[in-house]
């Protein structure tokens, strides 16, 4: 089930627990079409594993949530096909080439290879295509984890810290693509440390602590906070 | 989204895991090498005698497979750990059976390369001689390899996500692996005593009944064990 015109993220109670800890407590919210949404927080307040649940790479324990209107868990391939999750680690082959290492991304996402060589112009790395990844420094791989995520043509974005390793022309690259899924109606969940860094693109920032969600400024709609006693068992 | 697709992840997957290996070159020059090392110590343990040597042939020859096909399937999964790309393959949107069945093939490919060293290398070392010719006996290596293969990478994909993998995948797979190592070294025992139609046949309807029912529990219980 596609629903059009419903938000592009639905979060109801979500919560994930890693033994005992509870990594995320009953985190409610809603992202409209192109809206992009910063989240923020300290260390270990859940803010990637929040990506990670919503990306489907982390079983949610309690609560639900729906992508386009795809369950996170029961039609888990289906949110796959619309999401684009950059996480910290860039997740590349080291002894495949640029080339290949998107080569392998194109067959798996099922998109046409035709469309590397412009995704590597578009990304900076049309000079070193033909390098094995292990040469690359941590921005060239960044920059080729964010050609990944492309290829995909995903409309809810889930960038974990994107802005990291890139200067400044990198840091307009992962802008400009983030403008471009708002452009064609989709979202983006930015993680970020500092709120400073994505304020030319966000419309809202959540603040994040302790797995619930302390604080959302810049509301564009209604946002439920669930009190941290509130843990689902 | 058509077989047709997944299809060619499941190729896109083996494609990726054989050009890793093959550019790397480590990981096969030290699984070969630990395979004929195991063999030459089984050699040396057992002493000249030639009668000894045929009858341990079998044995020492599976148990080879076996001790360097671990090896082989730790490391299909430590490709992808190296990088953290195991998440990422994870987030495709495809279904995770075309994972397996990729690491399933590419590990098939592997363990039967290095058979093809290993083999060889038994045969000279232990002086095996087949009285019925080595098609049937190169039939039961490949159902005993496929078992293997499938228990394997199974195996391998759930010790994958524990920090001690290299001590746990041994320690989960080499008693399920029981029935597949037995029938596979009786049966190939058999065949190179020229007695194909009776212990033979009786091993290795056992051998492939085992494949299919490892094989297929491995397809489907590969979404549970892969998920966090």
């Amino acid at each position: 089930m596609s629903n059009f015109g419903s938000p592009t993220l639905k979060l109801r109670g979500l919560a994930r627990r890693f033994g005992t800890r509870w990594a995320l407590r009953g985190i409610t919210m809603d992202v409209e079409p192109g809206e992009v949404v910063g989240i923020v927080g300290h260390n270990g307040s859940g803010k990637s594993t929040l990506l990670r649940v919503i990306s489907t790479a982390l079983r949610a324990s309690a609560g639900e949530g729906w992508v386009f209107g795809h369950h996170l868990q029961r039609e888990a391939v289906e949110v796959r096909r619309h999401i684009g999750f950059l996480a910290h680690a860039p997740g590349l082959y080291d002894d495949l080439t640029a080339t290949e290492n998107l080569i392998f991304a194109a067959r798996m996402l099922g998109v046409s290879e035709s469309t590397i060589p412009p995704t590597l112009e578009r990304v900076g790395l049309g000079h070193a295509r033909d390098e094995r990844v292990r040469g690359f420094s941590a921005g060239m791989q960044r920059r080729l984890a964010l050609a990944r995520l492309i290829m995909g043509r995903p409309r809810l974005l889930l960038l974990d810290e994107p802005y990291n390793n890139f200067d400044p022309q990198g840091i307009e690259l992962v802008n400009d693509v983030i403008q471009g899924v708002r452009s064609d109606g989709g979202s983006a969940l930015v993680v970020l440390h500092d709120r400073r860094q994505g304020e030319r693109v966000l419309d809202r920032i959540i603040e994040l602590g302790r797995g619930v969600v302390l604080d959302a400024t810049n509301e564009a709609k209604p946002l439920t906070l669930v009190p941290a006693t509130a843990v689902p068992s | 989204m058509p077989l047709s697709h997944d299809l060619r992840r499941v190729r896109a997957i083996i494609w990726k895991d054989l050009t890793t290996e093959r550019r790397s070159k480590a990981g096969f020059n030290a699984v070969a090498f630990l395979g004929v090392l195991i063999l030459l110590l089984f050699g040396f343990a057992l002493g000249p005698d030639a009668e000894a040597l045929r009858e341990a042939a079998t044995g020492a020859l599976w148990l080879a497979i076996l001790f360097s096909g671990v090896l082989a399937f730790n490391r299909s999964y430590q490709l992808e750990l190296d990088g953290a790309a195991l998440e990422p393959l994870l987030l495709y949107p495809a279904p995770r059976w075309t994972i397996f069945a990729g690491k399933f093939a590419a590990n098939l490919l592997f363990v039967l390369l290095v058979e093809v060293i290993v083999v060889p290398v038994a045969i000279i070392l232990f002086q095996v001689k087949s009285l019925v010719g080595w098609a049937p006996a190169m039939g039961v290596m490949l159902l005993g390899t496929i078992g293997f293969v499938a228990l394997g990478t199974f195996y391998a994909s759930m010790a994958s996500r524990s920090r001690a993998r290299e001590v746990l995948l041994p320690l989960l797979l080499f008693p399920m692996l029981v029935p597949v190592l037995l029938a596979s070294a009786e049966a190939t025992s058999s065949l190179l005593a020229g007695n194909p139609m009776q212990d033979a046949g009786a091993w290795v309807k056992l051998l492939a009944t085992f494949d299919v029912i490892f094989v297929v529990a491995s397809f489907f219980a590969f979404d549970h064990v892969i998920e966090v």
